[in-house]
């Protein structure tokens, strides 16, 4: 590890060896649980979440919040409180996991087709297990596998991914916790890949106009090759859940 | 989950001829995998599910100060966490109650020293101990949460690694410790760290591990944690009442049923290896 703190060293590598446009690795499975009606699992390097999606089912509650027109979703996000390196003393209810609901809600709004379930509610739980990073990039992630478990009809995918910039000059893909750290601003994109569309954009901290256009492109082509590794698990996914009922009813 | 009558009588007929729903017989767990040292960042950790059960839990370790009245003791505390990845209805503080229930019954079974010695967590009498938070996320309920949470548990603990302490400099009322690196550290002594079991009182007789459709049917059922051959709690769940030679009878099949888990569970992570991170991949 390089001791003066560079988030990219002279021949062009990170912290942890990857170089400016790399992704860490991902790896997902959908359908991890039983009882929801979709789940998925997501590593994305160290930062591990679980999303679960129950629903489309009746509003509970009461019937006042239900909409005649489209479906509501109900997102919660939370932290298991042994994610992070300090013990965390409440796994939600703070802040940070109440701006968090919010921001997935709004993802997961733009994609989901709510016209099909009016009267109708879908709750979507993420649970990070590991925090290292990117954690709203994960559970956008996550919650996009889990969603197609469930079978919920959606738009096209939604990823997320975030982007900074090193050295005042290269634009840097996924960012970990350690060069979060070290500083440089994050800007975080969720993104529809197909068609191009930002559904979501933060920005961290102060930061010039000029060099937004190009890290907001390299966050557009990490949320692009997020959704190549997602489509990809999707499609395995369904192979093998196919096979194995000898694709029943296909034929 | 509801059943109707029909279905609860179903079940009941099952209990009766000792062959259930699923096909056990009345004292037959369903199947176990266990998995240690799947957070690579706390001390120690376990993941258990038992059939569609899943607890995922995780040990930390703080340097603390000790209880005024025990200055020889270190602490261990308990916290569950209901996620309502499991079920909608924990979503919010929705879990609180489970949690809470949960979490004073592990503590009543760990309480007595003969089960969990906290004397050998003391660093420095009265000024310094170690702190064990035991992190518990209910990541799915399929019934029988008690069984599942205490054997994962033993399993976490049983994979902690406590740090060593190299070297005490005292200045003052400043204490500083100089602690052990990762790779050198030492294991946890549990083994007389309680099992428990659930004794369900279904009909006219007791069975253990129900699932969720037969903890629907039980009149009430006993939870007992037995720590080698003594018991270290008992504690009545649900709104039924029992009569006192059925309790004792429960007690017995606890018993009886808590020393073949506890064997099981021992033979189990004398077998584990050390292996590539597979956790929520398999």
């Amino acid at each position: 590890m390089s001791t003066n703190k560079e988030l990219i060293s002279k021949i062009g590598l990170r912290l942890d060896g990857r170089r400016a446009n790399e992704l860490r690795r991902i790896r997902c499975k959908l359908g991890v649980f039983t009882q929801p009606d979709g789940s998925a699992y997501l590593e994305q390097g160290l930062t591990k979440v679980l999303a679960a999606v129950y629903g489309p089912h009746q509003v509970r509650g009461g019937r006042s919040k239900a909409q005649h027109d489209n479906a509501i979703v109900n997102c919660q996000f939370s932290m298991a409180v042994f994610s992070t390196n300090e013990r965390k003393r409440r796994p939600r209810g703070d802040r940070k996991s109440t701006e968090l609901s919010m921001h997935l809600q709004q993802a997961l709004l733009s994609v989901i087709k709510t016209e099909l379930y009016p009267w109708s509610q879908i709750d979507v739980y993420v649970e990070v297990l590991h925090a290292d990073g990117g954690i709203y990039p994960a559970c956008v992630n996550a919650s996009t596998l889990a969603l197609i478990d469930a079978g919920i009809p959606i738009k096209e995918y939604v990823c997320a991914c975030t982007a900074s910039l090193a050295n005042n000059d290269t634009p840097m893909l996924d960012i970990s916790h350690q060069e979060e750290i070290i500083g440089g601003p994050t800007l975080t994109v969720a993104a529809l890949p197909m068609s191009g569309k930002i559904v979501l954009m933060e920005m961290s901290q102060r930061f010039h106009l000029d060099h937004l256009k190009k890290v907001l492109e390299k966050a557009l082509k990490g949320c692009r090759d997020v959704k190549q590794i997602l489509d990809e698990a999707v499609r395995l996914h369904v192979r093998d859940v196919g096979s194995s009922t000898g694709w029943a009813g296909t034929g | 989950m509801t059943l109707c009558e029909a279905e609860k009588t179903f079940v009941l007929h099952g209990v009766e001829e000792n062959f259930r729903i699923d096909g056990r017989e009345r004292e037959d767990y369903r199947p176990m995998e266990l998995e240690t040292d799947i957070v690579s960042h706390a001390f120690g950790s376990a993941r258990l599910r038992l059939a569609n059960t899943d607890v995922l839990v995780a040990v930390k370790i703080e340097v603390d100060t000790p209880f005024p009245e025990r200055p020889f003791e270190g602490k261990l505390e308990f916290f569950v966490d209901c996620s309502a990845n499991a079920t909608p209805d924990f979503e919010g503080r929705g879990g609180e109650d489970v949690a809470i229930e949960i979490s004073n019954t592990l503590s009543a079974a760990y309480h007595s020293p003969k089960v969990f010695d906290l004397r050998k967590l003391c660093i420095l009498k009265g000024r310094k101990c170690w702190k064990i938070f035991v992190d518990i996320l209910l990541l799915e309920c399929g019934g029988n949460l008690f069984d599942a949470v205490s054997l994962a548990v033993k399993a976490a603990l049983w994979n902690t690694q406590v740090p060593l302490i190299r070297q005490i400099d005292i200045d003052g009322n400043n204490v500083e410790l100089k602690v052990s690196e990762l790779s050198d550290c030492q294991r946890l002594d549990v083994k007389t760290a309680p099992v428990m079991v659930t004794v369900c009182k279904i009909g006219e007789h007791c069975i253990v591990d129900p699932n969720v459709a037969e903890e629907q049917c039980s009149v009430g059922s006993i939870v007992v944690s037995v720590s080698e051959n003594k018991f270290s709690t008992v504690l009545q769940t649900g709104t039924g009442s029992l009569h006192s030679s059925t309790l004792l009878d429960c007690l017995k099949l606890g018993y009886k049923v808590a020393q073949r888990l506890d064997d099981a569970l021992w033979s189990t992570l004398s077998k584990i290896q050390p292996t590539e991170d597979v956790g929520f991949l398999k």
